[in-house]
């Protein structure tokens, strides 16, 4: 686990899926949230629901962007929000998903009202990055007590 | 025919002149995986033929392998713990002999059961490492994978009855792309001696070709000079990986970088070639894919010759690679223990690597020759000299290097 402090800004958790074990695409977040002035906690690679979670508990974030490139985004995706979501305190956290979420990397509209239904703020199709920067620059900052 | 041992085989073709060519290649259909292996034995080129297996294997989770064997779902490799015993032999049979030696490819962090069921089917090659197969690809923590790959070797060097069982280290990849070279050559070496301080008395140290064709001729010369150094006694040949990082996408530059890292196996004297094939960047590689990778590289490898080693020993490589290793070495006379410490300590950091285990401060980057170099040594034991141009890498830069060498390709050219 990697991660950067310093900035008054809520931290944004990185994390990829249970089943993934891709490191660049959570590396390259991670170097661009930092530059956009986040504090970022990368989980990285292959994290359990439970690690996510608890992870989740312990640095409260303003942001949890979960990202996935394997293929099985939107199963693993699915399961984790169940998770995150069943718990109180992660109720209002602002969570998204992005990536390659399924085998045939094809954009698929009845995925994406699955994933969004089942608790995710927002579902980002492979190099929607400026919808992804827009959303960051919205966060709150707030005083880390 | 008895099987021929895997380090013989390599060593007789080299000693021909020979490059041995060799797939990445695994089915969980046991037809398909033997028509794999009979294409592969068939091939225009002295090949040794590759079970890989599927990451329900590699991970341990062989319940999820026999859900899907039973319900017939494909995988992404061959459930060499889940087919029943028969059913692996009757894949192998009449093809596995002294014209054709095949190695259990997996990814595993924690392979005992692997080294079994492949010791089982008559097997004796596979690959990985505790380094290797533990910090890229999961949480598996780094004490367990050391145990695991301890035990591991004793296991495989225990089936030494008059064969020699082979392992590879796969230290030569690490996260495939941007490690600088000469920590690649180091945890090569110093996991190629855990084996070989662990029983296997034949093994193979690798190398994944990277972004500047002179550096990696340093490279794998500094891999040849230190395992002569430190592997006196033993069989040892270096096998090269064709590029690891992201693939060109047109089929002809696919096919040109392949032709460079089999011209580059030769003149740097790897006995090996592990192929990538033109479909690499689009989808999982057919049978006819490899067939044809395999073909160009042992064509193109046929035009090269064996460069002699003129500077391997003043190579910036060697130097960094023999202190990354000396230093390790020095920690304590367990291999394991030492490879524990240094990584604890910083003394090895696999750059963007975010493992729990991995120290993580070390950073690279292509420099403007193209070279691989460290932007960041963190607490790694190099001079100041090692970081010539340090500076911070951006997104950007980091997204510009990750292609570097695709982008090359794709626009007919090289790096």
């Amino acid at each position: 686990m990697n991660s950067t402090h310093g900035t008054h800004s809520p931290t944004v958790l990185i994390t990829g899926t249970s089943s993934d074990a891709h490191t660049w695409n959570l590396v390259y977040l991670q170097l661009l949230l930092e530059e956009w002035g986040r504090r970022v906690v990368n989980l990285g690679p292959c994290a359990p629901d439970e690690l996510v979670l608890a992870s989740a508990l312990e640095h409260d974030p303003g942001l949890i962007v979960v990202s996935s490139v394997n293929g099985h985004g939107f199963h693993d995706g699915l399961r984790l929000i169940r998770v995150l979501r069943s718990h109180p305190r992660l109720a209002a956290t602002t969570i998204v998903i992005g990536g390659k979420l399924g085998v045939d990397g094809l954009r698929n509209v009845g995925q994406v009202r699955r994933l969004t239904e089942a608790g995710y703020d927002r579902v980002f199709d492979d190099g929607d990055m400026a919808d992804f920067r827009a959303l960051v620059s919205r966060l709150p900052a707030r005083a880390v007590s | 025919m008895t099987p021929v041992p895997f380090g013989d085989f390599v060593a007789r073709a080299q000693t021909r002149g020979t490059l041995v060519v060799q797939p990445r290649m695994g089915f969980s259909d046991p037809a398909r995986m033997r028509e794999g292996l009979l294409r592969t034995r068939a091939a225009d080129a002295v090949t040794a033929g590759t079970l890989t297996l599927d990451s329900y294997t590699r991970v341990g989770d062989l319940a999820a392998a026999r859900r899907a064997v039973a319900e017939g779902v494909a995988l992404n490799g061959y459930p060499i713990c889940t087919h029943p015993l028969r059913t692996s032999r009757a894949v192998l049979e009449g093809l596995h002999d002294s014209a054709f030696p095949v190695q259990v490819r997996h990814g595993s962090a924690q392979p005992e059961h692997i080294f079994s069921a492949l010791l089982a089917l008559g097997l004796d090659a596979s690959e990985g490492g505790p380094v290797s197969y533990c910090l890229p690809y999961g949480r598996t923590r780094l004490r367990d994978a050391v145990s695991s790959w301890r035990a591991g070797c004793e296991l495989l060097a225990s089936h030494g009855d008059g064969a020699a069982p082979h392992l590879e280290s796969f230290g030569g990849c690490l996260l495939g792309q941007l490690c600088p070279p000469a920590l690649l050559v180091a945890v090569s070496v110093l996991e190629g001696l855990f084996f070989v301080r662990h029983g296997l008395r034949s093994v193979s140290l690798s190398y994944a070709q990277q972004t500047h064709p002179r550096q990696d001729h340093e490279a794998v010369a500094a891999l040849r000079r230190l395992a002569g150094e430190l592997l006196p006694d033993v069989d040892w040949h270096v096998v090269l990986y064709a590029y690891m990082g992201v693939y060109p996408l047109s089929r002809g530059g696919a096919l040109t970088l392949l032709e460079a890292a089999a011209r580059l196996a030769v003149e740097s004297g790897a006995a090996r070639l592990i192929v990538k094939t033109a479909a690499e960047a689009h989808r999982i590689p057919t049978v006819s894919d490899n067939v044809e990778a395999l073909e160009t590289a042992a064509r193109a490898a046929a035009t090269a010759t064996r460069r002699p080693e003129r500077d391997a020993g003043g190579s910036e490589v060697y130097a960094e690679a023999r202190t990354l290793v000396h230093t390790v070495l020095g920690l304590d006379d367990d291999i394991g223990r030492a490879l524990l410490t240094a990584f604890r300590r910083g003394l090895l950091d696999v750059p963007y690597c975010l493992h729990p285990d991995n120290p993580g401060r070390a950073r690279s980057f292509i420099d403007r020759d193209g070279r691989l170099r460290w932007a960041d040594t963190g607490a790694l034991p190099l001079s100041g000299a090692a970081v010539s141009a340090a500076r911070k890498v951006t997104s950007a830069d980091l997204l510009a290097a990750l292609s570097h060498v695709q982008r090359a390709y794709d626009s007919g050219g090289t790096p």
